[in-house]
């Protein structure tokens, strides 16, 4: 069986649903896990103090701001490609939970930046590519809701998403090329002199975790929804024919 | 696609074409910001590149939504699509008339606003190249922005939404190249990305539009 | 000229016509019957080529086929001759003043758009299948607003000039267009309830 039909919406219905609980409940095992070590059982940093410790709200939600856009990115492309009804529902459902997380990554960068900077908000490279990522969250989810039917709406979304990827990594360079900024240079790279210490590392390690697997299956449970609404959608025109 | 080009600029011109209305929005808005933040002629001079470059962004979108929409509603696009015109190049087309009926004449009058706000003398040359090479990739973003919405009935308000994120590089570039020219800096480097967005815009969007176009007709 | 071969159409993602096949050959016309919201227009859309079929194929030469609606096009602050110009130009073709003659506009030539009755617009439109000189019209509804002495000049137009010339026509009307020409009725292309093709089928 080829991978691609467990996205039909019927096996999709049918593999989700026992998935759905357990990925809930790994992703509060890994929040409450890693948000209670992170919080209470780290050290305070010795120039940020304690304020350091909302690192583990802060990362994981800026990470998955971004990954949520690259998921849908792929999503659109895969329903451009093949036309699989799931994936296109898949990066709507995705939409709305990204643009939470990149509310939460401006909330807790303002609320880290007013002890360290003086200030809750600055027009800091990083901090204006989030408010631009959040535009064009905003936009996407627009153009989903202002047309009705669902199969140009999710081709039209899947071509605005595409171009706005183009355009939001292009608005990236543009703000650095603008401002040199505050903020301090990534928390995670591969480069290892750079990273934290490993106390906050692990820590943080299972936060990430907990928002990936938060992410999954929200993203879940919402094109569950997404699919119930379409297949109410087509039993009504059925019923209408009749 | 010339026969394309003349029609549209013709009924830009002509009565109810629209023609004039943005340059009067750009001159509006230019004229109310000292209102808004004061006489000061040294804090004027200082923010006039941004806000002529905002202003021209603002008057570019007024007209975006005309694009498509008239042709769309009387039958004209689908009587397009099915000729041997190729839709990608009557967006093309499309993107140049509305550069020519709004990003030119915004592009000429900006220096004169530009007296008015007391721009740096330094300036006006790279005001005018800015705007000549930034324009053109607002009316193509545009354009694409356009050609999303045509199908829906109210997408004036959603055409700026979808539309304005996409300016953000574009505008970011334009500024920042005209405020180096008044600091007297080299604006080189933003010229040149900038004019690396209106190529790449130019390349690409029209496929983009194209596709977006036969989802719509359909 | 025209093959179409086991089309099935769709409307709103729902299949509205099935396994629709007929073969028009060149110099004749093909008048489309059946109630209202049979799906005429959409097989007329889906056959232009301007959406895409569930299932099945048509066939013409390419870049031959030509499509005309209720909405003709129509630029109100152009003239007639400019309005016309415009789509010869586009379609690389003359523009001679007998075509203004035959549909009856020569007296309307310099009148804008916007100040033509509704009769007058759609003979205009019409006039413009004459100009872009395309074999294989695809017409929907065309007498729409046309008296009766408009409808014999457009008639005589398609009979004596388009269809003597080798074109073909597809039409969907309601009238008598005084045509010789074989009709089709839809009625029994009625795609059935739970025709598959449905972009909704996958959820079903």
């Amino acid at each position: 069986m080829s991978m691609w039909e467990y996205a039909n919406p019927k096996l999709f219905m049918g593999w989700t649903k026992p998935v759905l609980p357990w990925s809930f409940a790994l992703a509060g095992v890994c929040l409450v896990v890693g948000l209670v070590w992170g919080f209470f059982f780290t050290p305070d940093d010795f120039r940020q103090g304690s304020t350091v410790k909302i690192i583990y709200l802060h990362v994981p939600s800026a990470l998955m701001a971004i990954n949520a856009w690259i998921m849908m990115l792929v999503a659109s492309l895969i329903w451009v490609i093949r036309r699989h009804h799931v994936s296109a529902l898949a990066a709507r459902a995705a939409a709305p939970v990204g643009v939470v997380f990149t509310l939460i990554a401006l909330f807790t960068g303002g609320i880290w930046g007013q002890p360290m900077w003086g200030t809750y908000w600055a027009w800091d490279p990083r901090l204006t590519s989030f408010l631009i990522l959040f535009l064009f969250y905003l936009g996407y989810i627009a153009l989903w809701e202002a047309i009705e039917d669902p199969d140009t709406a999710a081709d039209l979304t899947s071509v605005l998403c595409l171009v706005g990827s183009v355009f939001a990594i292009l608005s990236r360079y543009a703000v650095l090329f603008w401002n040199q900024g505050l903020h301090q240079g990534a928390t995670l790279s591969l480069d290892k002199e750079e990273n934290i210490s490993d106390v906050f590392w692990f820590p943080l390690l299972v936060c990430i975790a907990g928002f990936v697997l938060l992410f999954v299956a929200l993203v879940l449970m919402r094109t569950r929804t997404e699919i119930r609404a379409r297949r109410i959608r087509a039993l009504e025109a059925r019923a209408r024919r009749a | 696609m010339i026969a394309l080009l003349f029609r549209d600029l013709r009924l830009a011109i002509r009565a109810g074409g629209g023609f004039g209305l943005g340059l009067a929005f750009f001159l509006i808005v230019v004229v109310l910001v000292p209102f808004g933040v004061g006489p000061e002629t040294e804090l004027l001079s200082r923010i006039a590149p941004g806000i002529l470059w905002v202003a021209s962004l603002l008057a570019a979108l007024l007209s975006l939504d005309r694009i498509f929409a008239l042709d769309y509603e009387d039958g004209s696009l689908a009587l397009l699509a099915t000729s041997p015109l190729p839709l990608e190049g009557a967006a093309m087309v499309k993107a140049c008339a509305h550069w020519i009926t709004t990003g030119l004449p915004l592009t000429l009058a900006a220096p004169a606003l530009g007296f008015l706000l007391s721009l740096a003398p330094e300036a006006y040359a790279y005001l005018l190249i800015s705007l000549l090479i930034g324009t053109p990739a607002l009316s193509m973003i545009g354009t694409f922005g356009a050609a999303l919405t045509v199908g829906l009935r109210r997408g004036g308000l959603l055409l700026s939404l979808l539309v304005l994120p996409l300016y953000v590089p574009t505008l970011i570039f334009g500024a920042e190249a005209v405020r180096r020219g008044a600091e007297g800096l080299d604006p080189t480097g933003a010229l040149m990305l900038m004019a690396g967005i209106t190529a790449g815009s130019f390349a690409l969007l029209p496929f983009a539009t194209a596709a977006v176009l036969r989802i719509n007709l359909r | 000229m025209l093959n179409v071969k086991n089309l099935t159409c769709a409307r709103g993602g729902m299949p509205v016509l099935a396994d629709v096949s007929f073969v028009v050959d060149a110099g004749t016309a093909l008048i489309l019957r059946g109630p209202n919201g049979i799906g005429k227009t959409t097989l007329l859309r889906t056959l232009a080529g301007l959406q895409p079929a569930v299932a099945g194929a048509v066939a013409f030469p390419e870049d031959e086929g030509a499509y005309a609606s209720h909405a003709d096009g129509i630029k109100t602050a152009l003239t007639v001759t400019e309005n016309l110009k415009f789509w010869a130009d586009v379609h690389g073709t003359p523009l001679p003043d007998s075509i203004l003659e035959i549909f009856d506009l020569a007296d309307l030539r310099d009148r804008l758009g916007g100040t033509l009755s509704a009769g007058q617009k759609r003979r205009l439109g019409l006039a413009r299948l004459a100009v872009i000189g395309r074999k294989v019209l695809f017409l929907d509804e065309p007498t729409v607003s046309l008296d009766g002495f408009s409808v014999k000049l457009f008639a005589d137009w398609l009979q004596n000039t388009h269809l003597a010339a080798g074109g073909v026509a597809v039409i969907a009307t309601h009238i008598d267009l005084g045509l010789n020409a074989p009709e089709l009725d839809l009625t029994p292309f009625k795609a059935a309830d739970d025709a598959s093709g449905g972009s909704d089928e996958a959820f079903l």
